[in-house]
């Protein structure tokens, strides 16, 4: 196999006679052929790579480690925190969820509507005006790749989870979805999926909610599902959902929306959103022959970022960044930066990291990004941060604010203001990075949700 | 004056009096009028029986505890200090105590709402604390705290519980902790002699049904019904297989909860066999939603004594 170095990113090398690995860009059990045996590629300074296909069968739960499997832990935080009445069912979920994984026929249907009703792959867009902004007065600068989950049905990457826990709900012969949404967007894809699939949809979502993304809350209803007003915000609703799946266990689903709660739900939504960093590795392959430098996305929950970083975990030369929701300021006491400001406990079932007061009560979080609303992150991120595998920072509602127009004028396209965190980072991020870096940022969901909170937003005002 | 009232049968005429002096308070400050007591009472600083001794003394009288649940602070903690009077002076053989939390996922609507009314005031572990610290004294039956894990983690295991029993606790039940993560706390209480309530549940499969009542201390707490807190019409007849299951796995008294309203509810269940009924959602309605803390503490006093009549 000849490569010219300069073609790689700078991090790596491929040796010479190396088969390299690849995963293919849906749940991988899948015994699909999307691409031919072989791929020869031209990049960019003339260079040519051939990539053998892969084995056909690699199975999902190859990646996922022991110690989660038979515990739900990461390190010390996961685990099952709820009620006694939840146990057996969370079991009977487990086991379900274990089954799916071995599954081919599960993995193809899965496939098939990721591709078709999704709409994946999602693509890996390379930002040339946003590069270009961020190059020194010599001309370098990182190039900045953007992972286009806007561009999944429903308008984020909430529905790579929500299709495959429908699927899962409907072979358990539940006929009831019940699920809470911040932003909407898991509102979405859930009724979505429950309509695709013909099952009951109750969504739970936090009042102020309902009227800050309104949008969202009329789709749901157009698609069939019944929307329950909680009061109060994202946290109570989800803690409403809860109590209603321990009143109907035996008929009714509780589709998490993200990679919180008790085990198995953080494994499950992360192995299904992990379909995000699988394409993205085969992408960056074909696009520059190497792996991305950097990854960085926006932390409410960390499905998005988990869903993009999982694949990469291992890869100690891919830098992990998740940018979290600093609202008002880190120490303005109106923020969502739990990693930054909060300290471990239990909370929705896991023992992670939670915004908590000096009686371990639970704090409402602020964010000009609804969805990035959440007092708590889901335990694997914690494992993440307390390893050190990955580094957290935050971004403020005005940078986000400015990221999204950023992003509009520069490249024409309207992130969701969640994702907009994930960019406004990159004005610290770049000025740092080597000449050449490959950096991707996850764009984990469309703006149109959010286009009047940008337009009338004023510095230091409630939207 | 703070006294200890045994409750022995010679004392049931002056718990009345006091009954008459408390619905008089205008303020719901803790207060015994020393005008119509006469004190007849033995002064004494001797601490109750813990949970399971208390269930032993009433199998041997043939009797079924009342248990009834009140959430701290709400409508405020001058309130709650009666209120656990008031229960102690009805009947109540144990009494649960709640923390009030932010996020009580195990509680339905009646106890989420008084949560967040007790919490809007103000209500904080300390003053829980002091209250008890108070109250405890002049009780005869023994308290249980019911409170969700974040905030005993948040304290510390280990302080949390040796702080509890200073103020007097002799049990405690959190809702949101599975046996499989039980070690800690089972360790720091067994260290701290305050009996650890386990639950078990109708979705609970018989063979961890089994590990559960061996490690629980005090009694099994059984969970009436899939869901969460909250009076239901009826208590399924579920629990009447569930609390046979339960005898044939240990000796260790069974106590039920989540649903129960009425008298008639508790002569169901006691007839089933339960050692002891938990009465909760329907005492804090009472309580939490009168008019006045003085009418919501009539309002305990007559329903606590007419589900005490039940189990007669």
């Amino acid at each position: 196999m000849a490569c010219n170095i300069k073609a790689l990113s700078l991090n790596h090398q491929i040796l010479s006679g190396t088969t390299v690995e690849r995963k293919m860009g849906t749940a991988s059990a899948a015994n699909v052929s999307v691409v031919p045996e072989t791929v020869t590629k031209t990049l960019p300074a003339s260079t040519t790579l051939t990539i053998k296909a892969p084995q056909p069968e690699r199975l999902l739960i190859k990646t996922v480690d022991r110690k989660e499997i038979n515990h739900g832990k990461f390190g010390r935080f996961g685990g099952k925190y709820v009620p006694e009445t939840l146990m057996s069912c969370l079991g009977k979920l487990e086991a379900e969820f274990n089954l799916v994984l071995h599954d081919s026929e599960f993995q193809e249907e899965l496939t098939t509507a990721l591709r078709d009703y999704v709409g994946r792959e999602t693509p890996l867009y390379f930002a040339q005006r946003l590069t270009d902004h961020y190059k020194n007065s010599r001309g370098e600068g990182p190039e900045i790749y953007l992972k286009r989950e806007d561009l999944s049905h429903g308008g984020a990457h909430k529905i790579n989870n929500a299709i495959a826990q429908a699927m899962i709900a409907k072979r358990m012969g539940r006929k009831t979805i019940v699920a809470a949404t911040g932003a909407g967007q898991h509102g979405v894809a859930t009724a979505a999926a429950c309509a695709k699939l013909s099952l009951e949809c109750t969504i739970f979502m936090g009042a102020t909610d309902m009227e800050k993304q309104a949008s969202n809350v009329l789709l749901m209803k157009l698609l069939g599902a019944k929307v329950e007003s909680v009061e109060g915000a994202f946290k109570e609703a989800s803690s409403q959902a809860i109590r209603e799946w321990v009143g109907n266990l035996e008929t009714s689903y509780y589709l998490t929306g993200t990679v919180v709660g008790p085990h198995p739900c953080p494994s499950m939504v992360r192995e299904f959103q992990s379909v995000i960093g699988k394409e993205t590795r085969r992408q960056a392959m074909e696009k520059w022959g190497g792996k991305p430098d950097v990854l960085v996305a926006c932390i409410g929950s960390g499905s998005n970022a988990l869903g993009l970083f999982h694949e990469f975990i291992n890869d100690e030369d891919v830098r992990l960044i998740g940018v979290e929701a600093a609202g008002f300021g880190l120490d303005s006491g109106r923020h969502s930066a739990t990693l930054a400001r909060g300290d471990v406990g239990v909370y929705h079932g896991a023992m992670s990291y939670l915004l908590q007061d000096a009686e371990g009560q639970i704090l409402g979080p602020h964010s000009i990004g609804v969805g990035l609303e959440y007092p708590g992150v889901g335990p694997e991120v914690s494992f993440l941060k307390e390893t050190g595998r990955a580094e957290f920072h935050s971004a403020t509602d005005q940078e986000a604010i400015d990221a999204y127009r950023r992003l509009c004028k520069l490249e024409g396209i309207f992130p969701a203001l969640e994702a907009s965190h994930a960019l406004a980072f990159l004005e610290k991020l770049c000025p740092t990075l080597a000449n050449g870096t490959k950096v991707v940022v996850n764009i984990s969901g469309r703006g149109d949700k959010d286009s009047d909170i940008v337009f009338q937003y004023k510095p230091h005002s409630m939207t | 004056m703070a006294i200890a009232l045994k409750s022995t049968a010679d004392f049931l005429h002056l718990k009345k009096h006091n009954l008459a002096s408390l619905s008089r308070l205008s303020s719901g400050k803790a207060f015994v009028s020393t005008k119509r007591f006469t004190p007849m009472a033995t002064v004494t600083t001797a601490t109750t029986l813990g949970l399971a001794d208390t269930f032993s003394k009433l199998k041997t009288q043939g009797k079924v505890a009342l248990i009834p649940y009140i959430t701290a602070g709400d409508p405020d903690l001058s309130t709650t200090t009666e209120a656990l009077k008031v229960l102690d002076l009805c009947g109540a053989d144990i009494i649960e105590l709640g923390v009030p939390y932010s996020d009580p996922l195990a509680d339905g609507p009646v106890i989420q709402a008084a949560a967040t009314r007790s919490l809007a005031r103000g209500t904080n572990f300390n003053a829980i604390l002091s209250m008890l610290k108070e109250v405890v004294p002049e009780l005869s039956c023994p308290i249980a705290l019911f409170t969700y894990y974040n905030p005993i983690l948040k304290r510390g295991v280990e302080k949390f519980l040796s702080t509890v029993k200073d103020v007097g606790i002799h049990g405690l039940v959190v809702p949101d902790v599975p046996l499989e993560e039980t070690e800690i706390l089972r360790r720091e209480a067994l260290k701290n002699k305050i009996e650890l309530v386990l639950l078990t549940t109708p979705t609970t499969p018989i063979d961890r049904m089994k590990a559960i009542v061996e490690a629980s201390e005090g009694f099994v707490y059984l969970v009436s019904s899939i869901g969460v807190t909250g009076a239901r019409a009826s208590v399924s007849d579920r629990v009447q297989t569930l609390i046979g299951e339960i005898k044939e796995a240990t000796t260790k008294p069974v106590a039920v909860g989540f649903g129960i309203s009425k008298p008639e509810h508790v002569k169901q269940v006691a007839g089933w066999g339960a050692d002891g009924v938990i009465v909760g959602s329907a005492m804090v309605k009472l309580l939490g939603e009168a008019e006045s803390p003085e009418d919501g503490l009539k309002a305990l006093e007559i329903f606590t004594k007419s589900l005490k009549s039940a189990l007669a």
